[in-house]
């Protein structure tokens, strides 16, 4: 029970910065002479290698097989011989096994890549499909589309939703792909419908990309049962509950999942490659990156082939600028600070941001003056302020008591902090232990 | 290009709000109270803010440095409880005093606790107390409104030996005083002089205009809540209108707003951060709570003014009331712990 808002409470307005790319179109990037194919790229099992050092490969071919329900298998992005499969680090941080290609610069299709009948396939038929191409969530979270559009069989979905809201700063990857290949989103929002039998499809984008909002309407106009929702401009508002309650008025309970109140939400880019995947058979190999901020020379949208080293498209965007204080993959507000540049783009990267120095916060910790702000801005009305100084002093089970568990980790907290404490990190901190505790008691259990 | 890239946590950008911002953005706040106090009492308030504000800071940047600890004077919080003392006082108040009451202010209840964020009653209240209780004469030596440069001539000998601290109106009595007495309303000054502030009282809190010219301004740069204040000045007015002297709703609701520390301590002392509630539904207790507490003290409690006591008070509720009042999480579950 709830009334929609389009927009939810709490949040906050950092300055967009969309206009260093906003208004590039895609621009197809060079495919690098090795790729570096990281064999987990989503949430779940990482995958088994399929191919070894020597091997000949083909584009599109699987080289990663999937281990376990909630895990997807990954593909080569080139043609050409396998040199390495080896840990190497990756974009989250740590080191992932790795196959390494070489290119030799043919884009050889592998021989599963075939059209496929779209009118005539079964719901099982797609969701094989959806699988069998790699496709994850594309808005940066990387879970299986295939787990996703497989909910429990009580759980009804009357709607879907497709995330257009682009609330980060500085990313326009989403932005172009509404823009530039509308018609794609809608047929991949009309097999997501197919998948889960829902009655009705949403496209939810912030009122600041107006652009994006006609260009989605005019695709739509033919659909009866596919409305686009303009939604106040407020970080997070792409965040799923906020997103969900803004267009639908229902509040996703705590501990809960979208299918509980009847509703499920794909980001645009995922539902544009559902389309193509049941379309042209192609596996996910590609997918568009903004590589941006003040310290590179030419900020652009890139179409980047899976395992594009970060250092090659940097330099095919000029180089920097200036000398950047901090290179983060994906968004400025929850992405991830790189220490090196050679890393690959994985699947979920939706961009690449070289911050200068006066963009990136100030390192100096403050003591907690306890203002309150953080308890304004907090979407899920928790007490960030409370829950990272038990953090702090390792009390967790208080944390537990303060709903830790809750935080969606979208960073308004700190982000509105006058202080500049880290309190999404230390609530981060907090969660872990708590899920770490929670597992050793269950095994501790069994024994 | 040397690159050496810095690797935190998200997120990797913040907001222009910082401690010292919302500092300065108090004093600014105060500053038309300051004009007020010279224009009516004349350069003497001055020079007691200004040595106030010089004790804080320095007992501030002493203790840390005999403390070892690193030095955050420039964090400008020494300076508004430095201002914050010298408004909770007579314009008379001998130097040494203000002196005094900075070093209790800042190193006893603040600094001793933890410093800032970590006091657990407001500083310049409890420092306020503290002289009041130990220089009772001092405390309450009114002085009435300069004007035309010429002070009226009977304002030493209206010194009060005793608490009530009653006078007539024509040297300096407070319109406290007069309301505790029982003053008819003849005897009140012109509530438009109390409004402006040609009355005796404190260096901050005479002129109601001057300060909520300045908590406007906290309000527009959302450095304060409306909560606390609105709630605190409502429940006054509201409680002392009911209980009037003459029967019920015959009370000088309007008085005993723009009288006493009521708009410096509501604006001002109940939303200092540390020592109220974080939490929305515990702000308006706080105000309520305080609002009857005052009313309490100022009707039929032995001494004129409530205001300090009462912040005070629900200072140390604080974190009891934090404790019950904790928002409902988003899409929280009945039944649940």
């Amino acid at each position: 029970m709830g009334f929609k808002l389009f927009s939810f409470k709490g949040g906050v307005n950092p300055p967009d910065n969309k206009h260093f790319t906003e208004n590039k179109p895609i621009e197809t990037a060079n495919v690098p002479s090795l790729v570096y194919i990281p064999l987990q790229q989503h949430i779940g099992a990482p995958c088994e290698p399929l191919v070894k050092p020597g091997d000949h490969v083909k584009l599109g071919q699987m080289i990663g097989q999937q281990r376990g329900f909630v895990s997807a298998p990954v593909h080569s992005s080139v043609s050409g011989i396998v040199k390495f499969v080896t840990p190497l680090r990756a974009p989250q941080g740590d080191k992932i096994m790795t196959v390494v290609i070489e290119n030799d610069g043919l884009d050889t299709l592998d021989e599963s890549i075939k059209p496929k009948d779209v009118d005539n396939l079964s719901i099982q038929d797609i969701k094989r499909i959806i699988l069998d191409a790699g496709i994850v969530g594309l808005g940066g979270a990387t879970f299986p589309t295939h787990v996703k559009l497989s909910p429990p069989a009580e759980k009804e979905i009357d709607y879907v939703i497709l995330n257009g809201a682009e609330c980060e700063p500085y990313l326009t990857s989403d932005y172009r792909l509404m823009i530039e290949e509308p018609d794609k989103i809608i047929s991949g929002l009309k097999i997501i419908m197919k998948v889960l039998d829902a009655k009705f499809g949403y496209i939810g984008i912030e009122d600041n990309k107006p652009e994006a909002i006609s260009s989605m309407e005019k695709a739509a106009s033919n659909e009866s049962n596919i409305q686009v929702v303009s939604l106040k401009t407020k970080y997070p508002q792409g965040s799923e509950k906020q997103l969900i309650q803004a267009i639908t008025g229902r509040k996703v309970p705590s501990g809960g999942l979208p299918a509980d109140v009847g509703v499920e939400v794909n980001n645009v880019a995922t539902a544009a490659k559902i389309y193509e995947a049941v379309e042209t058979g192609m596996p996910l190999i590609e997918r568009v990156v903004t590589v941006s901020g003040k310290g590179i020379k030419e900020p652009k949208n890139l179409r980047v082939r899976i395992g594009t080293l970060f250092s090659d498209l940097i330099e095919q965007c000029g180089g920097f600028s200036c000398e950047p204080s901090k290179v983060v993959a994906g968004g400025p507000m929850t992405g991830i600070a790189q220490h090196s540049l050679e890393v690959p783009v994985t699947k979920g990267v939706a961009g690449i941001l070289a911050l200068s120095p006066e963009e990136t916060k100030d390192e100096e910790v403050w003591p907690c003056i306890r203002c309150g702000k953080c308890i304004e801005v907090c979407p899920i009305n928790l007490m960030p302020l409370s829950i990272s100084a038990y953090s702090l002093k390792g009390d967790f089970d208080t944390c537990r008591e303060y709903n830790a568990l809750d935080c969606i980790e979208c960073g308004c907290c700190s982000y509105i902090c006058p202080s500049k404490r880290p309190l999404v990190q230390s609530i981060v901190v907090a969660k872990n232990e708590i899920i770490a505790k929670e597992k050793s008691n269950i095994s501790n259990k069994d024994k | 290009m040397n690159k050496t890239l810095t690797v935190s946590s998200s997120p990797h950008i913040t907001s222009n709000e910082s401690v010292s911002r919302i500092m300065l953005d108090v004093i600014i706040a105060l500053v038309p109270a300051a004009i007020a106090a010279v224009y009516f009492f004349g350069w003497r308030s001055a020079l007691v803010i200004a040595v106030s504000v010089l004790s804080s800071v320095a007992a501030e940047a002493i203790y840390q440095k005999l403390m070892k600890k690193p030095i955050t004077i420039k964090d400008f919080s020494a300076v508004v409880t430095g201002i914050l003392l010298a408004y909770n006082l007579p314009p008379t108040i001998p130097l040494w005093i203000v002196v005094i009451g900075a070093v209790i202010a800042i190193v006893l209840v603040k600094q001793i606790f933890g410093g800032i964020g970590q006091n657990f009653m407001n500083p310049a209240l409890a420092a306020r107390a503290i002289l009041l209780a130990a220089w009772p004469v001092e405390m309450t030596n009114w002085q009435s409104p300069v004007i035309d440069g010429v002070s009226a001539a009977t304002s030493s000998a209206t010194s009060s030996a005793t608490v009530d601290g009653i006078s007539s109106a024509t040297s300096g009595a407070t319109p406290l005083a007069i309301l505790k007495s029982g003053g008819v309303w003849a005897e009140l000054p012109p509530l438009w002089d109390v409004f402006i502030g040609k009355i005796g009282g404190c260096i901050g809190e005479i002129s109601a205009l001057a300060l909520l010219i300045g908590a406007a301004y906290l309000l527009i740069r959302r450095v304060i809540s409306w909560r606390i204040p609105i709630t605190f000045i409502a429940t006054v007015g509201l409680l002392t209108w009911i209980f009037g002297n003459d029967g019920l709703f015959t009370g000088h609701g309007l008085y005993h707003i723009f009288s006493g520390g009521l708009i410096l301590g509501a604006f001002f002392m109940a939303t200092d951060y540390p020592t109220s509630p974080v939490t929305p539904k515990g702000q308006i207790i706080m105000g309520i709570g305080c609002g009857i507490i005052t009313t309490v003290i100022r009707l039929v409690g032995g001494y004129p003014g409530g205001v300090s006591y009462s912040i005070l008070i629900m200072n140390v509720a604080t974190p009891l009331i934090e404790r019950y009042t904790r928002p409902r999480i988003y899409g929280e579950v009945r039944g649940n712990a």
